[in-house]
């Protein structure tokens, strides 16, 4: 099987789970959140480089740390994630860049999803249904959390645990999609195809496996577009997205649907 | 078999280390309704969440053995989700959702509408039926006719009460409305960061209650002064 193919299946699988765990994103009004947690990768992937080890296990500590730090700080302050984030985003950015070796910023930045092998998928494919699966246990309180934090937790939700293991889900699909689009991208492969569902749904169920599909066909068709035009992939994916979410405005305005509804 | 249905002692609750309740003690009986009144800031909604376990405290809290709580929060944090009324309600594992609709006089048409579209009255009866998911034994109840027009308040608490009469339920109700108070309770507790009065709401009238929740126990009858705690 060759690269392209493999490629392929990243990024469908990567797109899936970004979208599942960004519906819960956008609906938390997080998503610049996600955006500059992505950011967060970077050093972690050039410690890889420098250090011989895979850069996407680098990365993945990073966030995880990152996560780990945000979601105490917040716990224990009165300050929003969007600032906390925003602080250690714009550190972890400035130390990336300064430490990444120039040959393989570029790659870093923009992710290169040419190079994907046979393991790369495997792995992918693993990481990818891990989270799916382990957000869709929780996605119920996840929403209830956000609907009334006192009604979860009186009903025995522990909102501060669901909220670490959703960040981490998140910190892992970063670390898993940053090879299809880069870390400067790889946010809006979690917020956009979310957006787009979000303009459309009217339940739950709909907005979150719609969400999903989003995500997978964008990555699968910018992909593939890229193939064909020889140009990179990560920003195909990302304008297929955007081109989806203006449809889907379009559609919920003429339709009357989701959001327009009444 | 004992008569209460909860049992507080010495109930301290402190939030950015300032008291917001101090040694609160009361009792509620099985089957009854406590109105819960009070100035704005007195302790109210943080009660009810110290009784649910929500915020830490000291001090006792003993509900009868196998005791179900639903609660009504006072208002939702997020409508905006894209989530229908028989999904919300299905987040809540227990009855049929239809049946809980029932109790509150919703159709099972609502089920699929969106959360974020009911109207106040609505909404406040969807969350009372969140709250009977599960056959709960005791309701809490925090302003549960906030952001409702008047005329829709009346028949909430009407079908509260039907309810509790129907099922035997105890209520805590956490309410401004002297009205509700009178006609919906059976005891009530004025509070101010410690219990300023508790008892039955038969031997007090409306100017009483208006005195105990928005001014000072300076202004109580003598009768009245002599049952505070």
């Amino acid at each position: 099987m060759s690269g392209i193919y493999y490629a392929l299946i990243v990024g469908m699988f990567v797109g899936a789970a970004a979208g599942y765990l960004g519906s819960i994103m956008v609906s938390r009004r997080m998503a610049l959140v996600g955006d500059a947690l992505s950011h967060v990768a970077l050093p972690g992937l050039a410690l890889g480089i420098l250090f011989g080890f895979d850069p996407f296990v680098g990365a993945f500590a990073l966030l995880a740390v990152t996560v780990i730090v945000t979601w105490y700080i917040q716990k224990t302050t009165a300050l929003a994630m969007e600032a906390i984030i925003g602080v250690l985003f714009v550190l972890a950015l400035a130390i990336g860049i300064l430490i990444t070796p120039q040959v393989d910023l570029l790659e870093a930045l923009f992710g290169d999803v040419a190079n994907v092998t046979s393991l790369d998928a495997a792995v992918t494919i693993l990481i990818a249904t891990a989270i799916v699966l382990i957000a869709r246990a929780i996605y119920g309180k996840l929403v209830l959390a956000m609907i009334s934090g006192d009604l979860a937790t009186s009903s025995g939700i522990n909102v501060n645990g669901i909220n670490l293991v959703y960040l981490l889900l998140v910190a892992a699909v970063v670390a898993i999609g940053i090879k299809e689009v880069g870390t400067l991208l790889v946010g809006a492969v979690v917020i956009v195809p979310a957006a787009a569902a979000r303009v459309i749904s009217r339940t739950l169920r709909e907005y979150a496996l719609v969400s999903s599909a989003f995500g997978a066909t964008s990555a699968i068709s910018g992909i593939a577009i890229s193939n064909y035009v020889g140009m990179p992939a990560g920003p195909l994916v990302v304008i297929v997205g955007a081109a989806v979410f203006a449809a889907c405005m379009l559609a919920g305005k003429t339709l009357h649907i989701g959001k327009y509804v009444g | 078999m004992t008569k209460d249905a909860l049992v507080v002692e010495g109930l301290g609750v402190k939030a950015h280390g300032r008291a917001i309740l101090e040694n609160v003690s009361f009792s509620v009986r099985r089957g009854s309704t406590l109105a819960i009144v009070g100035p704005n800031g007195a302790g109210k909604t943080m009660l009810l969440k110290a009784l649910l376990g929500v915020v830490p405290h000291e001090g006792t809290i003993r509900w009868l053995d196998g005791t179900v709580r639903g609660y009504v929060p006072q208002s939702l944090v997020s409508t905006d989700l894209p989530i229908s009324v028989g999904e919300f309600l299905g987040l809540k594992c227990g009855d049929d959702p239809r049946k809980c609709m029932g109790y509150v006089g919703l159709g099972g048409g609502l089920l699929a509408q969106p959360l974020g579209s009911l109207s106040g009255g609505q909404l406040q009866r969807v969350l009372i039926a969140w709250a009977l998911v599960g056959q709960p034994d005791t309701l809490l109840l925090d302003e549960p006719t906030s952001g409702v027009d008047i005329g829709a308040e009346e028949p909430i608490y009407q079908r509260v009460t039907g309810l509790k009469k129907r099922l035997g339920m105890t209520v805590l109700l956490v309410t401004h409305n002297v009205h509700v108070v009178l006609h919906y309770s059976d005891y009530v507790m004025a509070l101010n960061r410690k219990v300023i009065f508790h008892g039955k709401t038969s031997g007090i009238s409306g100017s009483m209650l208006l005195n105990m929740m928005y001014g000072g126990k300076h202004m109580m009858p003598r009768e009245t002064h002599a049952r505070l705690r």
